[in-house]
């Protein structure tokens, strides 16, 4: 320090406390692989999950749901559970009347899109089993649950419609006063697929279509959601603490759903136990609550139940995928033709609409081609509306265009990896824009590849598969390959206003630097967990110079960090880890001109590295940025007109979108006597450009892969033809844990995204998109050899031995009921000469 | 029409309202059975009753918890029979001395019992009293002839596993009367035995699953015995396998055309796990499976 300081109180408090001013740090944070600040916390379960939040005089709400999918209400009597004893209130949705409003869709991707009214409790129709009917709230919420038994409910069943093709029928109306089941047509169009397709035709190529059913998921947050909502005394203002991803989306939203000012509402994300998409929703328990709470002036706590959360929180997927690949007879794609059904569910929730049109853009992947043609029809039937889920119309459009480039391969007699290599975009021709309009800015497919063949062993494996086949053994091996990419970092504004979203993608992010050196990051992101606080106290202590353990991360609450558009689609770190830095070193500017004005030089000769100012040339003279920020804070020596701050802020609203990629292959042994696939080797080669915690990435690529192997091999919500959820607990939705994974073999290879300053791209999803395809995929491929192109997900045992018994062209018997049991249902048509 | 509406389908997983007695011995236990009545459930580790409870598919008024109930626990040797706790936890199962020495099969059943935490609260008795027919238990229990000690208000009676699993969730254990101890052979060295589960992640229930025990002398199979979960409403034994391996060498087609007989006269369910026919096929895989294992493991 060239100059002492005279900060008064402060000053001799620090003086007192040394070890309050830590020394910058000089080791770079970003790419330390750093244990994550908020592990201890959120595993040990000491902290606050929503359901951990008690207020004085909190009452407990229960939820009446319909145990039928589709009905007719003629009556609710609530009166009955108002004589239980504990019980204080009891409402239908006449009870609260205009009050209810209805709840939000975001996204009317079509100006026509049929869009009904979703009501928080239901008025005169139940339209999926688990819908909101009534509501009891009482002191605790074991006298709730007793009381829901005495409400009255007189239902007049209606027909169920659970299948898209039947729904599309019309015949079942899931809203009868629209006179159809379907909510819109989405096309896209870039090219001419018809001339595309004509050219394979005309000469001697192959036109290859296929059918994919992407299963209905239950997401599965290992915290159900839970909402508080506590009624200021001080007059109409309400704190609504809700295990959501999306706070500030939900503030904007419940004060327009309400009706309630917006400034009198505070919402808070306390501690969030995962999401997975699913809290990526404006729900009815919120807007109840809420309302409730405000009826009452007492606060109230819902809190889901297991049971609940399978039937009343949005499920994922859900798609019908007819996909149809134009090609010549060496293998040069053509064009790519999709026509895509897309369950609504129900009713439209907040970004319904949005995840399969999302898709259209990512069909065509990391391939060239000359067209692309894209249909996509959104059908309501009488189940729980779909929404985001990881990936959110990624995933499945992955999954299409992988599962039929191998298909291709096959028909083209090429190898699978030649066919992509073939195709793909070189490394060279990035920046690129695809078919899809989209401009790639960066990667390189080919390095990713190169690696992942490598740890995989892929000659070996290949030669082992042969073996096994020549000698009849009863165990046969096969290979599947995902050579993905992504659209990640939602989003550039304009790109989703284009798209009829009703917001925009920017990110939020401040920077307060306290007296004593420490900092405090405010970030507009809400993890749920990510592990934001960890990644963003390491960007901002490598652009401050700060210690890591100097930093606190403050997330969630839309009054301590009141500007925000929340945390999906792989957005966070790409678009509010950027914002962090960004103000950080709009922090770092306005410091740097404090420490010119206190070192006595000019601001241009004044440098900064690791937390020091120095002069150029005067090596001498030197003070930290945590000396700025005490200095700043007395604020007796600032430069004349300087505002006393040397805070900041960064709004970042992206340029693109990021395009992680990588490449995935998957060994899976098939046992032909009893049908069961089990994996045996996987490796993963993600490219997700710079790297800030690689335990972090790890962690995010290990639960993404669990995630899309649990699709491949294991979950389905399977719906009854009454619309009754038959997996409605965790017997029968089969969630895979780690006796059921195997260990997977991780590699990066880091080709920084250039449309970003620190080079990121995310990894929330790498993982879920890539690997479904690549597991089955190679289900396939261990029994292709036995006539099956195609098995249904999630691969049984049974549906593997009844496609291996069937010998791959149909024939599987019908199960009981309505359950699809799958096994090949597709159909080749190779067009032109071959 | 209008609907009682319970819990089920408001899915609060909350359960009714119940009295909770511990008594602390079988005969003050068979005392409260005796003056609660029928509503009465024993609760004997939970983990099947308790979801039951929270879905509100049952509505006992009192549960009569025997976790209390000291002398319930534990294993003994009685001449040429091991004395089986009800109470005993899956987990002492697992490690007990005795039963890894003379019914390994009890163990190697119970080692595929959903996932530690539950094996640390299950217990035996529980699981052969609840008589779900995909339980691995109950299909171990009939293939080691076990005997089932159950007492009442008119004292104690031996039932044979035989005539123990009467249906579908049912068994001989009449209203007031409690599962008190299982018997089972201790069987020597000579027997082999193997248990074959097959179910799609590793806490589920079996699809199927078959116990196998093999006595053999040399390389023949003196004798066998199969015990089959899950391919209908009880375990059952799969009988003409059984049959047809007496004598078997374990050298040429004989256990694969035995194990060819282990769906006979099964009647398995349709579920969303598997159609019967699946399950016969995968019976007759896993059986043959199993008896090679055990065979194997005799000496």
């Amino acid at each position: 320090m060239t100059e002492q300081l005279d900060a008064g109180f402060v000053a001799e408090q620090i003086a007192e406390h040394p070890e309050q001013l830590d020394a910058p740090t000089a080791e770079r944070s970003i790419g330390q692989p750093l244990r994550r600040k908020e592990d201890r916390r959120l595993i040990t379960g000491r902290t606050r999950w929503t359901d951990n939040i008690t207020l004085p005089g909190l009452l407990h709400m229960a939820i009446l749901r319909s145990p039928i999918a589709h009905a007719r209400i003629n009556s609710v009597d609530v009166r009955p559970a108002l004589e239980r004893p504990g019980v204080i209130a009891a409402f239908s949705a006449a009870d609260l009347g205009e009050e209810l409003g209805v709840l939000p869709c975001a996204w009317p991707v079509t100006p026509d899109m049929v869009h009904p009214d979703h009501h928080p409790l239901a008025t005169d129709e139940v339209r999926h089993v688990g819908e909101a009917v009534a509501v009891v709230v009482a002191r605790d919420r074991y006298a709730a649950a007793d009381a829901l038994e005495a409400i009255e409910i007189d239902y007049e069943p209606l027909p169920a419609v659970t299948d898209m093709e039947e729904a599309l029928k019309d015949e079942v109306l899931v809203h009868s006063d629209k006179g159809t089941n379907k909510s819109f047509l989405w096309p896209f169009d870039s090219g001419d697929y018809d001339a595309a397709r004509a050219e394979a035709e005309a000469g001697g190529g192959v036109v290859l279509r296929r059918r994919y059913i992407q299963q209905r998921l239950v997401p599965a947050a290992m915290e159900p959601r839970a909402v508080v909502v506590e009624p200021l005394t001080e007059g109409d203002e309400y704190t609504v603490y809700t295990s959501t991803q999306i706070p500030h989306v939900l503030r904007l939203m419940l004060a327009l759903t309400v009706g309630m000012p917006e400034h009198r509402l505070r919402v808070v994300a306390p501690d969030v136990g995962g999401g997975f998409g699913s809290k990526l929703d404006v729900y009815a328990e919120e807007v109840i609550s809420l309302i409730v709470a405000r009826k009452l002036g007492r606060p109230v706590k819902w809190t889901e139940s297991r049971s609940e959360n399978f039937q009343a929180t949005i499920h994922g997927r859900d798609q019908i995928q007819d996909i149809e690949i134009a090609a010549t007879r060496d293998g040069k794609i053509l064009g790519l033709s999709v026509d895509l059904k897309a369950d609504m569910g129900a009713y439209l929730q907040l970004v319904t609409p949005g995840v399969p049109v999302l898709g259209a853009f990512m069909y065509n992947s990391i391939y060239k081609m000359d067209a692309l043609r894209f249909r996509c029809t959104g059908v309501f039937t009488t189940k729980t509306p779909t929404d985001a889920y990881r990936g959110a119309g990624r995933p499945e459009a992955t999954y299409a265009i992988e599962r039929i480039m191998t298909e291709l391969a096959h028909e083209l007699d090429i190898e699978p990896m030649e066919l992509r290599r073939k195709n793909w975009i070189r490394h060279e021709e990035f920046p690129y824009t695809t078919i899809a309009g989209l401009t790639y800015d960066s990667g390189n497919y080919e390095a990713a590849t190169a690696r992942a063949l490598e740890l995989f062993g892929y000659d070996e494996l290949r030669a082992e598969q042969q073996a096994r086949r020549d000698r009849d053994d009863p165990v046969q091996l096969g290979i599947g390959i995902s050579t993905f990419t992504e659209m990640c970092g939602l989003a550039p504004s304009r790109v989703l206003g284009s798209l009829s979203y009703g917001a925009g993608g920017w990110e939020a992010a401040t920077i307060r630097m306290l007296p004593t050196g420490k900092v405090e990051v405010v970030t507009g992101t809400t993890p749920h967990g990510q592990g934001h606080v960890t990644s963003w106290s390491q960007i901002a202590s490598d652009a401050l110079g700060v210690p890591f353990d100097d930093i606190n991360v403050i997330h969630g609450d839309t009054r301590s960090s009141p500007q925000g558009m929340d945390t999906y689609g792989s957005r966070s770190l790409v678009v509010g880890g950027v914002a962090v830095h960004l103000a950080a070193q709009k922090v770092v500017e306005k410091a740097r001109r404090v420490a010119a004005h206190l070192l006595e030089a000019a601001e241009g000769d004044v440098e900064f590295h690791a937390g020091t100012f120095s002069v150029k040339g005067s090596p001498d003279a030197r003070t930290t940025i945590q000396d700025v920020a005490l200095a700043t804070f007395a604020a007796h020596n600032l430069p004349d007109g300087m505002e006393p701050t040397i805070n900041a802020d960064a709004v970042l609203d992206p340029e693109n979108f990021s395009y992680p990629h990588g490449t995935h292959l998957c060994a899976v042994e098939v046992d032909t006597e009893t049908g069961r696939p089990t994996i045996r080797k996987y490796v993963a080669v993600d490219d997700v450009g710079t790297v800030i915690n690689p335990l972090i990435v790890e962690g995010q690529v290990h639960g993404g892969l669990a995630q899309g192997i649990a699709q491949a091999l294991y979950e389905e919500a399977v719906h009854d033809a009454d619309g009754n959820l038959v997996t409605g607990t965790m017997v029968d939705y089969l969630i895979p844990a780690a006796p059921d994974l195997p260990d997977f073999i991780t590699d990066r290879t880091e080709t920084p995204a250039t449309s970003n300053p620190l080079g990121v791209k995310g990894v929330g999803e790498a993982g879920t998109i890539a690997s479904t395809p690549a597991v089955v995929g190679a289900v396939v491929d261990a029994i292709r050899h036995l006539g099956v192109t195609d098995i249904r997900m999630p691969c049984t045992p049974e549906r593997v031995w009844r496609a291996i018994h069937s010998g791959g062209d149909g024939g599987v018997p019908a199960a009981s009921g309505t359950i699809a049991w799958g096994g090949p249902q597709t159909a080749t048509t190779a067009g032109g000469a071959a | 029409m209008a609907w009682p509406l319970g819990g089920h389908a408001g899915g609060t997983v909350i359960p009714p309202e119940f009295d909770y007695l511990r008594p602390h011995s079988v005969s003050d236990a068979v005392t409260e059975l005796g003056r609660v009545g029928e509503d009465a459930k024993v609760l004997a580790g939970g983990q099947s009753l308790l979801p039951l409870l929270r879905l509100r598919l049952a509505y006992p008024t009192a549960l009569v918890d025997l976790a209390g109930v000291g002398e319930l626990r534990g294993v003994r040797q009685d001449g040429d029979q091991l004395v089986i706790g009800a109470m005993t936890t899956h987990h002492e199962v697992l490690r007990d001395p005795l039963i890894l020495r003379y019914a390994p099969v009890l163990a190697q059943a119970t080692a595929t019992v959903a996932d530690p935490a539950v094996r640390h609260r299950g217990t035996l008795g529980g699981a052969l009293a609840h008589a779900d027919p995909a339980g691995d238990l109950p299909a171990v229990a009939l293939a080691l002839d076990a005997a089932f000690v159950i007492e009442g208000p008119d004292g104690r009676r031996t039932v044979p596993a035989t005539e123990f699993f009467s249906d579908y969730l049912e068994t001989a254990i009449g209203p007031g009367e409690l599962l008190v101890e299982i018997r089972v052979p201790a069987l020597g060295p000579e027997w082999g035995t193997a248990y074959e589960k097959f179910n799609r992640v590793a806490q589920a229930w079996a699809i199927v699953g078959v116990a196998a025990l093999v006595r053999r002398e040399g390389d023949t199979i003196a004798e066998a015995r199969i015990g089959l979960t899950n391919m209908g409403p009880t375990p059952l034994r799969a009988s003409a396998a059984e049959a047809a391996l007496a004598g078997v060498s374990l050298h040429n087609g004989g256990i694969a055309a035995a194990a060819g007989l282990a769906a006979e006269d099964t009647e398995p369910s349709a579920d969303l796990s598997a159609q019967p026919d699946y399950r016969q096929h995968l019976a007759r895989v896993l059986t043959g499976r199993a008896l090679r294992a055990a065979a194997a493991a005799a000496s």
